[in-house]
């Protein structure tokens, strides 16, 4: 036999395209700001700051990766948290408030694996449409009235309470790091959507269930969704419906960034996490950096574009 | 006597819209047997296997598996009857490793979490065992395509199956790979395992089936143990007609003059292609023989502008330097490349016969800064008219359309762009007798109008029907170049190959 792999570079630059950013924008911001954004403090409250979005770019993965998308995410976090709030008011019985909240994701994701299976409706109009209704929703609960939460076990454990100096929202992080991580690498269920990302009509064939896998896919970035909707809740002390309003783009942005394909096919976990933590570096930054909040947001839109063309760039032909 | 077959299908019926495809069709497969399924394109071979892997499902008829009648309605139904099949389009999920594909919906699993140690052990047995040389952990998307289906058939081995369909298994693998899969099929033989054999290489039918069953417009025409059938026989069963003419060399009527079209001198692409050079004369059709990874495809696509081509090579057309950096350089310079693929690379399958045939030749068909659908339509009536494409409308999605009118389809898109040189890369791969005649033709008459020809191909018969002269690919080098009168029998040629 002859060669067996194609002249190709075994080892891709872009897999560790993140690593490379987010050491080059800490290293940037560090020495531009010193010590009130190079501080402990300072690097913790980063970490709380994404957590939420670190833990709804593992759900992603998975959801890109399976070749889909899921816009819907941002107005499920809105919606759960004000879920949450009320039951929370009423009752003040934690259990109860994060069932009600996490139920509400699964049944929405249900609804969008549901559209996208069955109804063979594309993914991101689907999503689009339902981000919309979910948010009115979340409008309308309390006439665009915020709902404060007092529970202080829920605040501590969902926001923002510490363990040791750690703060629970990083605790929350790695969580879903390790969790995500493990269901991809290591379960068939990982491994089955990646397969089904990667070649649907092979999977289907292999005896792989993909319309169920996409179906549980929905199911599972909607509860974790609903999950993020409680971190936002806890770490504010409040629901609003505005929560986690543009904040799908910020999640799809890390997830890409961290090295998934949109075509779908493969993903990395470690990689959104990380992707997550350096979106929420750059808002950090520029707000020590004393930009307002226009700069802020063009700033960090020309940072993205610029971090995934650096990523993309590829050798042009095969050599 | 029942239990004699591993399957009986019994007065199979099968339609689509008003379409019969299958009419009362009897196939019986004995136990321990490779049987032969022969047939053009659209006999209803893959209809009638893809009914017994429960891809489709029949109108009517019976399906008996070791002698209890069975209901299969979908894939699961027949992986559970230990029916498993190998497709002629790679099943791999390309972005996945070898072992993840392999075990893909089969994992084998320690409590909740993989057993990745387990499956790189049973991965790496399966290969050496089949003396594929793999590693578990590549991604597929990196292994060459002749490579990529022998894992395709090691992964429907990795699974213990009763009854093994092969669709054109042959198709990319090299003598060398070929040979490996026809001792695995002797092993699995052994073993009890029946298999049903589909391909259009009847070398490889006599060599290794018991029985050949020819099928026609989805009928049995006949059915016979090996023995009985000579290859002219089995050939005229099938086409039921005489094509052996068109596949026959026919010696030039007028020489080819001395004026060169092309100068390929010291062309390098990456590791695959290490200092080639050639010309090709106007009028010629020049073929390149060689082994898979030879570096024919990577010549082809080097001078189409689709690969990089190192320092220090040249290419002259015309006695002038030419760039052939992209492939919009290498059109506007007379280049026309059918590629290798063409599922894939050379059509947009969700669209129409029309839209494909248009795609490259857009400027023809303007009027002002509209798009003449008049032009388009004549276009297109033209191309099914000169190559004989067999469709119902021009509006036909190619996905309705024969592989053999497929890549006809290919052929009309590129001849459109009036092209000076043709490259060819496998051009007859999946196709029947009957249309590999007619796309022989269609060369035929392509050069005789002073065009020229690059032919890549691992069918022999065909070379030595249409090239005028056939340069043998070694490795990335050109070890031995002969003129078409100088070559006195396929062994020849396959003898310059293979040593």
């Amino acid at each position: 036999m002859q060669s067996n792999t194609k002249g190709r570079k075994k080892i891709d630059i872009n897999d560790y395209m993140v690593y490379i950013i987010f050491v080059v924008v800490l290293t940037i911001f560090a020495v531009w700001l010193g010590g009130t954004f190079f501080s402990m403090s300072n690097i913790l409250n980063i970490t709380r700051q994404a957590g939420a979005t670190a833990v709804m770019a593992v759900g992603m993965v998975f959801v890109i990766g399976l070749g889909h998308i899921d816009l819907s995410i941002g107005s499920v976090v809105a919606l759960s948290a004000m879920i949450i709030a009320m039951i929370l008011r009423t009752t003040n019985n934690i259990i109860l408030a994060l069932a009600a909240g996490l139920a509400l994701g699964a049944v929405v994701g249900a609804f969008n694996g549901f559209a996208v299976v069955k109804l063979k409706m594309p993914a991101f109009l689907v999503t689009l449409g339902v981000s919309s209704v979910i948010r009115g929703i979340a409008m309308w609960t309390t006439n665009t009235k915020a709902v404060p939460i007092v529970n202080k076990t829920f605040n501590h454990w969902f926001g923002a309470g510490d363990v040791g100096v750690v703060p629970v929202l990083f605790l929350w992080t790695i969580l879903a790091l390790a969790l995500g991580y493990f269901v991809l690498e290591w379960t068939p269920f990982g491994k089955r959507t990646m397969a089904t990302g990667g070649n649907y009509m092979a999977s289907k064939y292999s005896g792989v269930k993909v319309e169920l896998i996409t179906f549980q896919v929905f199911i599972i970035m909607g509860v974790i969704s609903a999950l993020a909707g409680a971190l936002y809740a806890g770490r504010m002390q409040t629901a609003r419906w505005s929560y986690g309003d543009g904040v799908e783009m910020d999640v799809i942005a890390a997830v890409v960034l961290g090295g998934t394909s949109m075509a779908g096919g493969n993903g990395s976990i470690v990689g959104a996490v990380v992707g997550a933590l350096l979106i929420n570096m750059i808002n950090n930054g520029l707000v020590i950096g004393g930009f307002n909040t226009a700069q802020q947001i063009i700033m960090k839109g020309i940072i993205i574009i610029l971090a995934v063309a650096l990523g993309s760039v590829k050798t042009k032909k095969r050599a | 006597m029942s239990d004699a077959y591993a399957i009986s299908l019994e007065h199979i019926y099968k339609s689509f819209g008003s379409v019969e495809v299958l009419k009362d069709v009897n196939f019986h497969l004995v136990k321990g047997t490779v049987h032969a399924l022969v047939g053009g394109n659209g006999a209803g071979k893959s209809t009638l296997m893809k009914i017994l892997t429960g891809v489709y499902t029949c109108d009517s008829g019976k399906i008996v598996v070791d002698g209890n009648e069975v209901k299969i309605r979908n894939t699961k139904d027949a992986q559970k009857n230990g029916i498993k099949m190998i497709f002629q389009e790679l099943s791999l999920s390309p972005t996945m490793t070898v072992m993840e594909n392999i075990f893909l919906a089969n994992e084998s699993v320690k409590g909740i979490a993989l057993n990745k140690k387990e499956m790189y052990r049973r991965t790496a047995e399966l290969f050496e065992e089949l003396h594929i040389h793999v590693k578990p952990t590549d991604k597929v998307k990196d292994l060459d395509v002749g490579v990529q289906q022998l894992v395709e058939i090691a992964k429907a081995l990795s699974v213990e199956a009763k009854v093994l369909i092969m669709d054109e298994p042959t198709a990319s693998l090299t003598e060398k790979e070929t040979n490996t899969l026809f001792r695995i099929i002797e092993q699995l033989k052994e073993k009890g395992v029946s298999i049903v054999y589909i391909s259009h290489r009847m070398k490889e039918i006599f060599r290794v089936c018991d029985k050949i069953t020819v099928l026609k417009d989805g009928e049995i025409v006949q059915e016979r143990n090996k023995e009985d059938f000579t290859l002219d026989s089995l050939i005229e069963v099938m086409l039921g007609g005489s094509v052996e003419k068109q596949m026959k060399y026919i010696p030039r009527k007028e020489p080819i003059g001395d004026e060169k079209i092309l100068t390929v001198k010291n062309l390098k692409v990456g590791n695959r292609v290490d200092g080639v050079s050639f010309e090709l004369r106007k009028g010629e059709i020049l073929g390149l023989a060689g082994l898979m990874g030879s570096g024919r495809t990577e010549t082809l696509e080097a001078l189409f502008g689709l690969r990089k081509k190192e320092e220090g090579t040249e290419i002259q057309m015309d006695g002038r330097s030419v760039k052939l950096h992209t492939v919009s350089q290498a059109i506007q310079s007379g280049f026309a490349l059918i590629p290798e693929d063409r599922r894939r690379q050379g059509l947009v399958l969700e669209h129409t016969l029309k839209e494909n045939v248009v795609l490259p030749n857009f400027k023809s068909v303007m009027k002002g800064i509209r798009i003449d659908r008049n032009k388009v339509r004549a276009m297109t009536e033209e191309a099914i008219e000169t190559l004989a494409i067999k469709t119902g409308s021009v509006e036909a999605g190619m996905l309705s359309l024969s592989g053999g009118n497929q890549q006809k389809a290919v052929i009309a898109k590129w001849l459109n762009t009036n092209p000076k040189i043709l490259l060819m890369d496998e051009p007859t791969a999946g196709v029947d007798v009957m249309a590999k005649a007619e796309i022989i033709d269609i060369v035929r008459k392509y050069v005789a109008k002073g065009n020229s020809v690059i032919f890549v191909s691992s069918e022999l018969s065909e070379m030595m029907a249409i090239c005028d002269r056939i340069l043998v690919y070694h490795a990335g080098k050109i070890k031995q170049e002969f003129e078409r009168e100088k070559i006195e029998s396929e062994e020849q040629l396959e003898y310059a190959i293979q040593h």
